[in-house]
């Protein structure tokens, strides 16, 4: 028979638990397997029932991301070979609450994002006659990084001061927000910064940096954040010094 | 005829976890977190001895004769060789993480790290040797 190893996987059936338990299968440990591809294994052949997300297998949709053996991952992205010879403990994304087994809530999270205003602000539309915003490859690069955050929430779980102050905006929606103040056709930094300022904005960061180190699209919020600390800090003396000036 | 079933927009029985208060016990990573954070203490400290040290030169030889007296005490050395450790640990960790906050673009590139963290652990050095040379007999 073809090697194996054991998957323990967090159930919670509402109807059924109080609380989450674990649940172990036996999956076949081939070199090419992923722990998303494990979980389709249980779900196909051992248990039907298992609720999970996921969609594109690729590390693109970012809706794979649970936590692995305690530690925040992308799971089409996570081999099962990493973590022979197991058991490999799989449990849905910290300081999120639990809908089903693997399935987290996520609505707050989603608030909080629309709150940053993650699309171009314009103070007025140029008319679609004059054609598209031009920008150069060099005004692309200082953003471009920040640009590749798939909202896999990862970052969230493994935060320590999410799981400490729930109203914290969060490393990835900070990380957006800067996405758009740097690009070059954006005029909506004003905004942002007022609602990014607040407490729950940058400054209930204490760059821990756990974020960056789990990010499996290399964003660096945490850098995001501690620029925008400086940014914030900087438009503050401004209108200190200037308080006539454009706020 | 059968009520329809009420409507909930969301499955109420989610399931939440309170983070303990040791969560920063559970990983190495957690705990040095907090080892950085609390040695801002040390530094508070270290301003408030040179503040003492300040208020007794001005009070004259006897206040600064008893600073000294409390400055030699064994147990006082090593609460003090302690809280340098912390004030050191604060100080690598806060130029390691100087490149992150400030990605400084040279050319369109992005500086490496360590050419963001080496002028500031020269800075560090160099200041830290005049103030010895200062205190140490320097003319």
């Amino acid at each position: 028979m073809a090697k194996t190893i054991t998957l323990e996987v967090a159930r919670y059936r509402p109807e059924r638990e109080a609380e989450p338990t674990f649940e172990s299968f036996d999956v076949p440990l081939n070199k090419d397997c992923v722990v998303l591809d494990a979980l389709n294994y249980i779900k196909d052949k051992l248990d039907g029932s298992l609720s999970y997300r996921w969609s594109c297998r690729m590390g693109v949709c970012g809706s794979c991301g649970m936590m692995v053996n305690g530690d925040p991952k992308l799971t089409c992205a996570t081999f099962l070979t990493a973590y022979d010879p197991g058991p490999i403990r799989v449990e849905p994304l910290r300081y999120f609450p639990i809908v089903r087994d693997l399935v987290v809530e996520i609505t707050d999270f989603l608030d909080k994002l629309k709150a940053v205003k993650p699309w171009l602000v314009r103070d007025e539309e140029k008319p679609i006659g004059e054609g598209e915003y031009l920008q150069t490859p060099e005004q692309l690069d200082s953003y471009k990084q920040f640009s590749m955050c798939i909202n896999c929430l990862c970052c969230y779980a493994a935060c320590p001061v999410v799981g400490l102050d729930q109203h914290f905006i969060g490393p990835a929606a900070i990380a957006l927000a800067q996405r758009y103040n740097k690009d070059s056709r954006d005029e909506g930094a004003e905004e942002r910064l007022n609602v990014l300022s607040q407490h729950e904005g940058i400054w209930g960061c204490t760059f821990n940096g756990e974020c960056t180190r789990v990010c499996p699209k290399n964003v660096d919020p945490a850098g995001a954040i501690q620029q925008y600390k400086i940014k914030a800090v900087t438009e503050w003396y401004k209108s200190l010094i200037m308080p006539w000036g454009k706020k | 005829m059968k009520q329809p079933p009420a409507y909930t927009l969301y499955h109420p029985k989610w399931y939440r976890k309170r983070v303990s208060t040791w969560w920063w016990t559970e990983q190495w990573r957690s705990f040095k977190f907090i080892l950085r954070e609390l040695s801002s203490l040390a530094v508070i400290y270290f301003v408030a001895l040179l503040l003492w040290l300040l208020w007794s030169l001005g009070r004259g030889p006897d206040k600064y004769l008893e600073f000294q007296a409390w400055m030699k005490d064994p147990l006082v050395i090593a609460f003090n060789l302690i809280a340098l450790l912390f004030v050191l640990y604060h100080s690598i960790t806060w130029f390691n993480l100087a490149p992150k906050a400030m990605p400084i673009r040279v050319d369109g590139k992005r500086l490496p790290e360590w050419m963001v963290a080496a002028p500031n652990y020269a800075a560090w050095v160099v200041i830290s040797a005049v103030i010895a040379w200062l205190i140490l007999g320097g003319k």
